[in-house]
């Protein structure tokens, strides 16, 4: 036993990485889903957005990049499902210039699901630099940072954003955040302007913005793949985000396993030492 | 076609990336130079779109009187940061630096004071017995409101310095170095999900888009 044990505490870490992948690319390949309970909290973001009128503005600021993508990018293309399928008007931003063409490319894609026009129904006003100054001048008029969307089309000319000047005009902004984004926004957009916010964030800064829900600063938070495949279930699409589940839960259960051998092994060897 | 040659393009800069977990190669190098490299064009890119040509150069051209003159700040202090790389005339560059860490501190303390620190405190005074609807409910709201109560209360006093840790003062910073090792474990819990999601998504790419094996 503690010979292998011994073989074990010196296993080559490339067959752990070669675990990992195995048991990603087998549940991938079964085609199987796993069937997720939502969480309370991403629930109560669906609802929030489903108690919104017809026509209303909702604000989505993409504020990750492609190292984030797996997980932000289905939850903003169920955000955008969501918003069109209910007649909701939607005004993209960022903060994170590489993510920007990600938020685009959703944009485009499933506006054109639910022929959108643009300017009437969807507008992307692109980036600029600054973040919390962005954050605090939007919130007073979003001509002073927004003149022109971004192809240069003066925002005037947008029948969309005619009816918009600053956050009163705005019934929820939907974070998508893999960094400190978030926290701007809830310190300068919440609480200057008390603007409702949705903070979708990666696994990482999820644990950074509960305290945010639990004080009432946003609405709600949704975590990760796990929040964005709730997201999926609640709308009844079987996104990326639900196809993932399962490889995830199966990936999950080989890391406690080497955890809790490794722990064993450790321990062992130690008093076999003594 | 086109769709074709970029799925081709993307299987090869994630399996030259993948590499590295065997060992560092050349063409992880690659893979990780061209990342870095057109991130940078991009960004460089992307400010000049979106920012210095559409509120410097466009600014010019279309606002007239104090506005239009306004805009000699911003471009002046931009200059000056370009000047860091001019040794004789480097120092002008802390004009700029001045400016910016002078708004950020401004802006941060007021951000963090209205937006974190009062809403936090507020949101931790909470009753230690709540009513639920079922008994159950009221366990478990009553044992909620005493963890967040006295969770923040341990922490802190675990920061408490002036006074050696012994006594009750030890027993309490104990409680309060756990409650920080939980909160350490579920963060290192969600970074796992994170990047076993990114992991995901790319096995998805290489079996979906790329071999069309799912």
């Amino acid at each position: 036993m503690i010979e292998l044990l011994k073989k074990l505490a010196g296993i080559d870490r490339r067959f752990i990485y070669a675990a990992v992948f195995l048991a990603t690319a087998i549940p991938i390949l079964t085609k199987a889903t796993m069937k997720v309970e939502p969480l309370p909290e991403v629930r109560k973001a669906y609802e929030y957005i489903e108690s919104l009128p017809e026509s209303s503005v909702v604000m989505v600021s993409i504020d990750y990049d492609a190292a984030s993508m797996p997980e932000l990018q289905p939850m903003l293309e169920a955000f955008l499902h969501h918003s069109f399928s209910k007649n909701l008007r939607v005004i993209m931003l960022g903060h994170w210039p590489l993510g920007l063409p990600l938020g685009q490319q959703a944009l485009e894609k499933v506006a054109g699901q639910y022929n959108k026009e643009y300017g009437v129904d969807y507008v992307f006003l692109g980036y600029r630099p600054g973040v919390a100054a962005v954050i605090i001048n939007l919130g007073k008029d979003f001509r002073t940072v927004f003149s022109s969307d971004y192809a240069y089309t003066p925002i005037d000319s947008l029948p969309l954003m005619r009816e918009v000047s600053n956050y009163k005009n705005v019934k929820l902004l939907l974070g998508l955040e893999a960094g400190a984004v978030g926290d701007a926004w809830v310190q300068y957009g919440y609480a200057r302007y008390n603007l409702p916010i949705i903070l979708g964030s990666t696994a990482v800064s999820t644990p950074d913005y509960y305290p945010y829900m639990q004080a009432n600063q946003v609405i709600s938070v949704i975590g990760g793949l796990r929040g964005a495949a709730d997201y999926e279930t609640l709308l009844g699409i079987t996104g990326e985000a639900s196809i993932g589940m399962l490889p995830q839960s199966v990936i999950h259960l080989v890391i406690i396993a080497f955890i809790i051998i490794g722990n064993i092994g450790f321990l062992v060897l130690r008093r076999a030492k003594k | 076609m086109t769709s074709i040659i970029w799925t081709w393009i993307a299987a090869f800069f994630t399996l030259a990336i993948l590499s590295f977990l065997y060992k560092d190669n050349p063409l992880y190098k690659f893979a990780e130079h061209v990342y870095v490299g057109s991130s940078a064009a991009f960004t460089i890119l992307y400010v000049w779109v979106f920012d210095a040509y559409p509120k410097l150069v466009m600014g010019f051209r279309e606002k007239v009187g104090m506005q239009k003159y306004l805009l000699i700040i911003p471009l002046i202090l931009s200059l000056f940061i370009i000047l860091r790389f001019i040794k004789p005339l480097s120092w002008l560059s802390r004009w700029s630096i001045a400016f910016t860490v002078g708004m950020a501190a401004g802006l941060g303390i007021t951000g963090l004071t209205q937006g974190f620190l009062v809403p936090q405190v507020q949101a931790s005074f909470l009753p230690l017995f709540v009513q639920g609807p079922t008994t159950g409910q009221t366990i478990l709201l009553t044992f909620n409101n005493i963890i967040i109560v006295f969770g923040t209360i341990f922490t802190i006093l675990y920061f408490y310095f002036s006074r050696e840790h012994k006594g009750l003062l030890g027993v309490s910073s104990k409680i309060g170095v756990t409650i920080l090792m939980i909160t350490f474990g579920a963060s290192f819990g969600y970074t796992i999900m994170a990047r076993i999601s990114l992991l995901i998504q790319r096995v998805y790419f290489l079996l979906h888009n790329w071999l069309g094996l799912v």
